[in-house]
């Protein structure tokens, strides 16, 4: 399947063309942030980044300080499920483009996505070393009191794929698959293992 | 006679070693999964990123994970100031490659809510230490949060799984913990399971039992039945890869029992993520590696 490029900052119109399991090659200006980031902006925290339009993505990444720079050596997504209880506020608060992480989120986070033309992308956990070839440059540090893994980092990423697996038309394949799964655990839970 | 400095360069390889290297057993399962999934599918897509990333850690010696996670660090030894010498030597790497950029800044104070900066913390690391008669040896697992936050513990009976106390009460439970954790703690996982134990020991049993490698079978009949079922079960769940759709769910499932209080029942399940970070070395008199396990 072809790549569909997707630069960030993006628009609300370009966040609504995309569909759930559409496979994009990202490249542009990012901003990490995780759960004490996330925490801080949901109870009313000024951003250090005008996030608007720009892709947040959860991550807590290892990085070595080189001199006056950074050098990114691990960045793979963490969990954002986590977000979930402060995500949809801070869509609605900051209007991002896209939000990416790893695992999927809920239904607050799916009606903020819908309402506000945003989408969610999908990385491969763990896959850190293949990601962090893919970030250019660190363009930026905020928040480093909150320590390293949690402060706001501003990468420059090129052609970095994803997967869209929340679109701005109320669809999740992440819920798709918990709802069929479950279906089959029922029956496996309803089958009695004889050893 | 144990040299602090051989014990050191010793320790320092066994952890950048683990936190860099995928296991072999791993990287074959991981391998085998990729060949099971049809071509063109998100699942096989996924797993051929994951291997990518695999490689390139190897070959740059990078972290595998960018969460290079929370290290356990069991201990074989006489009994004798090695203990002490060991735990210096534990703790000393872990500075050193945090430093490095090679471990994370993993340990938060619950209480000032700060970044200790270098792994250690209270209580942190932990090393547990067991008797032997003969050579040191020195394991090393360093598991991520992620996998952490999906790992569960249930109390038999349970109502709602319709789960009784014996081993189909058991495979409930663990399937239960499959679904729950979707793609959250980076499947395809490794389970490791603890049958029985207390609250505290199911889940240090639990976790440990992941240091047995995916191709060593199981010396209980009665386990090594229990493994396969619940990897073919979890795996007809359709979760796949990352919680994307697929047929690899579990790489592997390895379950322990122990002694349980009349009372209790527990089946503590410890879920790991495909970087299943382990290695394990033996030492020389010198605390030189003598060989790798």
């Amino acid at each position: 399947m072809a790549l569909i490029p997707l630069t960030s900052p993006l628009s609300t119109e370009t966040a609504r063309s995309l569909n759930a399991g559409d496979q994009v090659r990202l490249s542009g200006r990012i901003v990490t942030a995780r759960d004490q980031v996330h925490q801080y902006l949901a109870s009313g925290g000024n951003s250090p980044v005008d996030l608007g339009g720009l892709v947040i993505y959860h991550c807590g990444p290892v990085t070595i300080r080189q001199g006056d720079t950074w050098r990114v050596t691990a960045a793979g997504p963490t969990t954002s499920m986590r977000e979930e209880p402060y995500e949809a506020r801070v869509i609605r608060t900051h209007r991002p483009g896209a939000i990416m992480g790893k695992g999927g989120m809920g239904e607050a986070t799916r009606a903020a996505l819908q309402s506000e033309g945003c989408v969610y992308l999908h990385l491969a956990g763990g896959a850190a070393a293949f990601i962090a070839r893919r970030i250019v440059a660190v363009e930026e540090v905020h928040l480093l009191e909150f320590g390293m893994p949690e402060a706001m980092w501003v990468f420059r990423v090129e052609d970095l794929p994803a997967l869209v697996t929340m679109d701005a038309h109320g669809r999740s394949l992440h819920s798709d698959i918990e709802h069929a799964s479950h279906e089959i655990l029922k029956r496996l839970l309803n089958t009695p293992f004889s050893s | 006679m144990i040299n602090q400095t051989h014990l050191l360069s010793s320790v320092t390889e066994l952890m950048e070693k683990a936190c860099t290297m995928l296991p072999d057993d791993v990287h074959a399962a991981l391998s085998q999964a990729f060949e099971r999934e049809p071509e063109g599918s998100v699942a096989r897509g996924t797993l051929e990123t994951i291997l990518q990333s695999a490689r390139l850690s190897r070959e740059h010696g990078l972290p595998i994970c960018q969460d290079t996670g929370v290290p356990l660090v069991i201990v074989r030894t006489v009994p004798g100031p090695v203990m002490f010498a060991v735990e210096s030597a534990v703790r000393e790497a872990l500075r050193r490659l945090t430093e490095k950029g090679i471990l994370r800044q993993n340990c938060v104070d619950p209480l000032t809510g700060r970044n200790t900066g270098d792994n250690i913390g209270e209580h942190v690391p932990q090393v547990h230490f067991l008797p032997a008669h003969e050579a040191t040896s020195i394991g090393v697992m360093f598991k991520g949060g992620g996998s952490e936050n999906m790992s569960a513990q249930y109390a038999l009976p349970h109502a709602g799984l319709g789960a009784d106390r014996n081993l189909d009460g058991v495979r409930k439970c663990v399937l239960d913990a499959v679904f729950q954790a979707q793609g959250k703690g980076c499947s395809p996982g490794i389970l490791g399971v603890c049958i029985g134990g207390d609250r505290a020991s199911g889940h240090l049993i639990a976790k440990e039992t992941l240091f047995r490698r995916l191709d060593e079978p199981n010396p209980s009949p009665v386990l090594a039945k229990l493994e396969e079922t619940i990897v073919e079960q979890a795996n007809s769940l359709g979760i796949g890869p990352m919680g994307l759709g697929g047929r690899t769910t579990l790489l592997g499932a390895r379950f322990a029992a122990a002694g349980r209080h009349p009372a209790c029942y527990f089946v503590t399940v410890s879920y790991s993520c495909w970087a299943t970070r382990r290695a394990r070395i033996e030492l020389d008199d010198e605390g030189r590696i003598s060989r790798w396990l």
